[in-house]
């Protein structure tokens, strides 16, 4: 197995150690092969460990930054169903980014740490948060488009093989289905509007497209970490294979909206039996992953600001607590 | 566990599906595919749908008095709203849009019940309306401030809104009652979450403390303004609508006093403002706050979103 390629048991280990080492890759390589759960407490490999603090956390951080372009529209939208839609979705995503942190905590990082890393810019979180919100059609394009993907990349990782990862996803899973219901109904709904509203859909459409298409990640030739994660059974499906099943579904969906997707190279391979789309601009990509997208600067901003403003409740929450512990053991 | 088929299966977790059934906003709410509110709550689309059939119909007063509490609620909910995505802690992003997601909820439902006696709806009367037709109290304006500005307001909103709505669940008019039953139960939470606050900011540091302070000092002059009788709630109270405001001094001074006592800090020291938004007289915020919430739906006048 892949897995034990990556294990290295350094050599000063002592004999009875080095024992315990080999029995815990044992019982790991087990589970693995089993498709069962590793839970916090079991052994597991070092790099095992890394990969899944790096992706949860980067999925804990995604669901904290994927708040802001959304609690962008919270104060404006223009109907108070909407309103109300909005902003139980967005506080889904601080419910999402909660559990994600709890999850990754499991293996050892601290929440403060995490939190401290992303706003030092050493963290990623996913690149399409770093596109702004320009109209209120965006909030449908989101919760179609996005969450969709989103959808696509996570209802696997409900089965992920450590055990608080796949248990965050399930309920998670749960709450994305109901906000992509609600994108699609946004976009239904201002299709069938005034012709401004249509058209504003239509251009949201048009935006968020391709860069939810790259949400998957890299082609398969291009996705180094891909494998292992697939060997440990962390993910399940390729980035091209979940791209291209996420396709099929908006080429259905977009015909009920009475919108088009701007793609003119989308077809079904009757050969392959999959889903082909056009050209995506990977250099774009690239650049919004290393910083240089429209708005990164601003939400690493709001993010450090709200955090820092924040210091202070949190030094007074920490100081209460204490002191009415020291009452308590005084009494 | 068997895998591919799995994945992508609609039922469950991880439903892509889109229940193109009833998929738009229109109609009764059962049509809505967030509908997540359990049991028998009262939602607005309920009320919309009692309207729609003819089976209630506020009076004039009524209605009135149902345009203030929806409007405190939705100019609060406007401000909390704004913290989501900024609070001090994730978990604060969630409790304080939870409270405004509470907020925003009752005044739905009580602009649905008054926009009954002009025919208007929820959205006409929150989105159509210019700032002198609104009939929310000077506490709900109020600038968020620090955090613990925002929790010395809703500390007040939240001891007066339990108060009220604890004597509104024995309202004559059955919809004031039903809404009220369904509110009473989150306000006693907001009052539980912002005294357990008050403690907090108060009993920290020497810097929480001081905003505590400071924060109070800027909410309270506001605070008689919620307890003033007028013409319209004397002929309220006659009839059982509701009580008087004054009526709910007594209980409003008693708790909060417990609280601010136990924190051990004074009543701040400053005088009252003359309120006078229940009349439509606001103060220089409420112009912004409106321009913020009305501008796109005004920019589609007659659309539905």
């Amino acid at each position: 197995m892949a897995s034990q390629n990556l294990q290295s048991v350094p050599a000063e280990l002592s004999p009875e150690e080095q024992e315990r080492e080999a029995a815990g890759q044992a019982y790991f390589d087990r589970i693995i092969s089993e498709d069962s759960r590793i839970e916090p407490r079991d052994w597991m490999p070092a790099a095992y460990r890394k990969t899944l603090l790096r992706q949860i956390s980067q999925h804990a951080h995604s669901e904290i930054i994927g708040m802001q372009p959304e609690a962008n529209w919270i104060t404006r939208a223009p109907s108070l169903k909407r309103k109300s839609i909005l902003m139980a979705k967005v506080q889904d995503e601080a419910g999402h980014g909660l559990y994600l942190y709890s999850a990754a905590e499991t293996l050892g990082q601290s929440r403060d740490q995490m939190m401290e890393d992303l706003i030092a810019g050493k963290a990623r979180y996913s690149s399409i948060f770093n596109y702004p919100t320009i109209s209120w059609a965006d909030m449908g394009a989101i919760g179609w488009l996005v969450d969709g993907a989103a959808i696509c990349n996570q209802v696997p990782l409900c089965r992920a093989s450590y055990g608080p990862y796949g248990r965050a996803m399930v309920r998670i899973c749960k709450e994305e289905s109901f906000h992509q219901r609600q994108g699609f109904e946004i976009l239904l709904e201002l299709s069938n509007g005034t012709p401004a509203q249509k058209q504003m859909a239509q251009d949201a459409v048009n935006r968020w497209y391709a860069p939810s298409l790259m949400m998957f990640g890299p082609p398969d030739d291009d996705s180094p970490n891909s494998k292992q994660s697939m060997a440990w059974n962390i993910k399940r499906f390729s980035n091209d294979e979940l791209r291209s099943r996420f396709v099929g579904m908006m080429v259905e969906q977009v015909k009920v909206l009475g919108l088009t997707l701007p793609d003119k190279d989308i077809r079904f391979n009757e050969e392959t039996k999959k889903w082909e789309h056009g050209p995506l601009d990977w250099n774009e990509f690239k650049e919004v992953l290393a910083g240089r997208g429209p708005c990164n600067s601003q939400r690493i901003e709001r993010r450090r600001e709200a955090h820092e403003n924040g210091a202070w409740v949190r030094e007074a929450a920490v100081a209460y607590a204490r002191k009415q512990a020291e009452k308590v053991n005084a009494a | 566990m068997s895998t591919k088929d799995t994945d992508f299966a609609i039922e469950g977790h991880g439903d892509i599906s889109v229940g193109v059934h009833g998929a738009g906003a229109s109609g009764d709410g059962s049509a809505s595919a967030t509908r997540i509110t359990p049991g028998n709550a009262l939602r607005p689309e309920d009320i919309a749908l009692e309207i729609s059939r003819g089976q209630v119909k506020p009076s004039e007063d009524i209605a009135g008095f149902a345009l203030r509490l929806g409007d405190d609620g939705l100019i609060l909910a406007q401000r909390l709203g704004h913290w989501i995505s900024r609070a001090p802690e994730l978990e604060e992003d969630i409790a304080l849009g939870n409270i405004a997601l509470d907020q925003l909820g009752h005044a739905r439902s009580f602009l649905t019940y008054a926009g009954a006696a002009w025919d208007k709806s929820e959205d006409d009367l929150a989105y159509f309306r210019r700032e002198h037709e609104f009939r929310s109290a000077h506490l709900f304006e109020q600038p968020n401030g620090d955090f613990a500005v925002t929790i010395a307001r809703q500390f007040i909103v939240s001891f007066y809104q339990y108060e009220l709505y604890s004597r509104l669940v024995e309202s004559t008019d059955s919809t004031i009652a039903a809404i009220s039953a369904k509110a009473v139960k989150e306000v006693d939470y907001h009052r539980d979450h912002s005294a357990q606050w008050v403690l907090r900011l108060a009993g920290g540091t020497d810097e929480s403390r001081a905003r505590m302070i400071q924060g109070f000092k800027l909410v309270w002059p506001y605070v008689d303004e919620l307890f003033e009788d007028d013409e319209l709630t004397t002929r309220l109270s006659e009839s059982g609508v509701t009580v008087q405001p004054s009526s709910l001094r007594d209980e409003f001074d008693r708790l909060t006093g417990q609280i601010l006592a136990e924190a051990e800090l004074d009543i701040p020291g400053v005088p009252q403002a003359p309120g006078g938004g229940r009349r439509g007289k606001h103060s220089e915020f409420m112009g912004y706050i409106l321009a913020e919430m009305q501008v796109l739906a005004r920019e589609h006048p007659g659309a539905s979103w």
